[in-house]
């Protein structure tokens, strides 16, 4: 088996990985490998055709393809070894990777530090077991938009989608431009999962319907898919009698979460977040292995690139000062507790005797919709460090902040976040 | 004075927004949060404009379709033209991001470009 030695090995080349990477590179790592599974970098963005990407971190509006182009010449323009068709299959615990490729075979790297950015994939049928039978022309929203967009299929006819997630209703406004009869989105909540704009520019624009508290309860078809039955839900989710519909389709799509690829964290070892579905890591994106660090939608998912793009330079800047010996030795960990009305804080702990830069990024969703809350930061000594208002939150859109650095002393053992509805004065 | 409520799709914040107006004439816009908000309210009210991206048949490229954009907003009742347009053409690899693909599109003025960097496969 060959035996490569390295730096840093960046798993993933999507916007993580190649951001990670680059960062890595600027803060004085030499040798670098990145491993992508894809016969091209980019990742999941140049399924993406679509404009809204890079408004926060270029100031303008990008396609994904575009957005990915940047951080892709960045790299062939630098010493940055890529290997493309390339699987990681297994992260060993003595500091080792095992991969294998068509031209390598099977090969092995030892290297100083490891970034996990493998991204995460959709949700399928098998997820949320609707009734009925098993025809073609079922399949997740992303899966049509890589036949559309990168192969040139189109998939039906006549489509219904379910769930209101982004890639679902970009998918509803790309088949409706190439002739396809979107007949409607389906949503389980009595809200959209989606960002507000795309229900907007997505929807509305094209006049497609969106039925919010509606569920699919069957599938119709033998070889291909002939029809759904969908019905109201009530409050429990439950399909409430009497509200049943026929649509007659020949394709539904699937647009119902996305769920982090972590099979490699996984049998490492990494300690896991049961909410996020990604490793638990501190403010610098150190997994519970002090060697291993996780970025982008491996770690949480998130909803703009922006934010990954983010994201994975503190981890890159991190693996940087981990390999060249500049991080503290000593670690002081402080856990991070949120109340009810949140589903989850990332970081989930921050090292108190961190001695990299002032403020501390913390991403984080809300589990219902709400509105005129109040974002309250505590320390384990009931002192408020922070207390944000917020005119509008919602499950389909991160909530961002930062905390300065001087808030967190020595003494500091937790730190708790709660969302609440504001006091009147 | 009306009242019209839109939703900003300049950035992914998605503020409300609200014109005033008498008849075809904007009084006023509130409760904006930036100069993109302000622009496309205006613009909405008058003539709703969208940026269209779709894909383009790739002659020998390492992939079949090549994504592009229009560079600039188009008008919005002009989109299903310009798609039946688009729809129609084919072009040769190897190709750039920023590419013309073709100037004036349907009369809009507007260039298609090419958002992805594609190679030639012999």
């Amino acid at each position: 088996m060959k035996k490569l030695v390295y730096d840093l090995v960046v798993v993933g080349g999507g916007p993580a990985g190649l951001a990670a990477a680059l960062e890595a590179r600027k803060n004085g790592v030499k040798k670098i490998l990145i491993c992508e599974r894809a016969p091209y970098l980019g990742g999941i963005l140049n399924q993406c055709i679509h404009n809204g990407f890079g408004l926060q971190y270029f100031k303008e509006e990008l396609t994904g393809p575009e957005y990915a182009s940047r951080f892709i010449a960045e790299v062939e323009n630098s010493d940055i070894d890529v290997k493309l068709g390339t699987m990681v299959m297994e992260i060993l615990e003595g500091q080792q990777i095992i991969g294998v490729n068509r031209k390598d075979g099977m090969f092995a790297v030892e290297t100083k530090a490891v970034i996990l950015a493998m991204g995460c994939r959709e949700r399928t049928r098998g997820a949320i077991t609707i009734p009925g039978t098993r025809p073609a022309g079922i399949m997740t929203a992303g899966t049509a938009q890589s036949y559309v967009n990168l192969e040139g299929y189109i998939p039906g006819k006549e489509v219904v989608i379910l769930g209101s997630g982004d890639i679902g209703l970009i998918m509803a406004r790309r088949l409706t431009l190439e002739g396809v009869n979107v007949k409607g989105v389906i949503e389980l909540m009595p809200y959209s999962t989606g960002l507000i704009r795309n229900k907007v520019q997505c929807l509305d624009d094209y006049g497609i319907p969106l039925l919010l508290s509606h569920s699919i309860i069957e599938i119709h078809g033998k070889e291909r898919l002939e029809g759904v039955t969908i019905a109201e839900v009530d409050k429990n989710l439950k399909p409430i009698e009497g509200t049943e519909q026929y649509v007659s389709c020949d394709t539904l799509l699937l647009s119902v979460g996305l769920i982090p690829e972590n099979e490699l964290s996984n049998n490492l070892g990494c300690e896991m977040d049961k909410v996020t579905k990604g490793p638990v890591v501190n403010e610098k994106r150190i997994t519970n292995i002090p060697w291993v660090f996780a970025c982008g939608n491996v770690l949480h998912v998130h909803d703009l690139v922006d934010n990954v793009t983010q994201e994975a330079e503190i981890a890159g800047k991190a693996a940087a000062a981990f390999i060249n010996n500049e991080m503290n030795k000593e670690e002081k960990v402080v856990e991070i507790t949120h109340d009810k009305n949140i589903g989850y804080v990332v970081p989930q702990r921050i090292d108190a005797l961190n001695n990299q830069g002032k403020v501390v990024k913390f991403f984080l969703r809300v589990k219902n919709p709400d509105e005129d809350v109040k974002l309250i930061v505590k320390d384990n000594f009931d002192h408020t460090l922070l207390s944000l208002s917020k005119s509008i939150v919602e499950p389909g859109t991160m909530v961002t902040f930062n905390l300065p650095r001087k808030f967190v002393t020595k003494d500091t053992s937790s730190i708790d976040i709660s969302i609440s509805k504001e006091q009147p004065q | 004075m009306e009242e019209k409520k839109i939703i900003c799709i300049g950035c992914p914040k998605g503020c409300a927004l609200t014109i005033k107006h008498t008849g075809k004439t904007i009084n006023e816009i509130c409760d904006y949060n930036c100069k993109i908000g302000l622009e496309y309210a205006e613009n909405e009210f008058v003539q709703p404009k969208r940026i269209i991206t779709t894909t383009v048949k790739l002659k020998s490229g390492y992939l079949p379709f090549v994504p592009v954009k229009t560079k600039e907003p188009v008008n919005k009742e002009k989109i299903f033209e310009i798609m039946k347009v688009i729809s129609k053409l084919e072009i040769e690899s190897p190709v750039k991001v920023g590419d013309v693909v073709l100037s004036d599109l349907a009369g809009t003025g507007v260039d298609l470009v090419c958002t992805r960097n594609i190679q030639k496969v012999s």
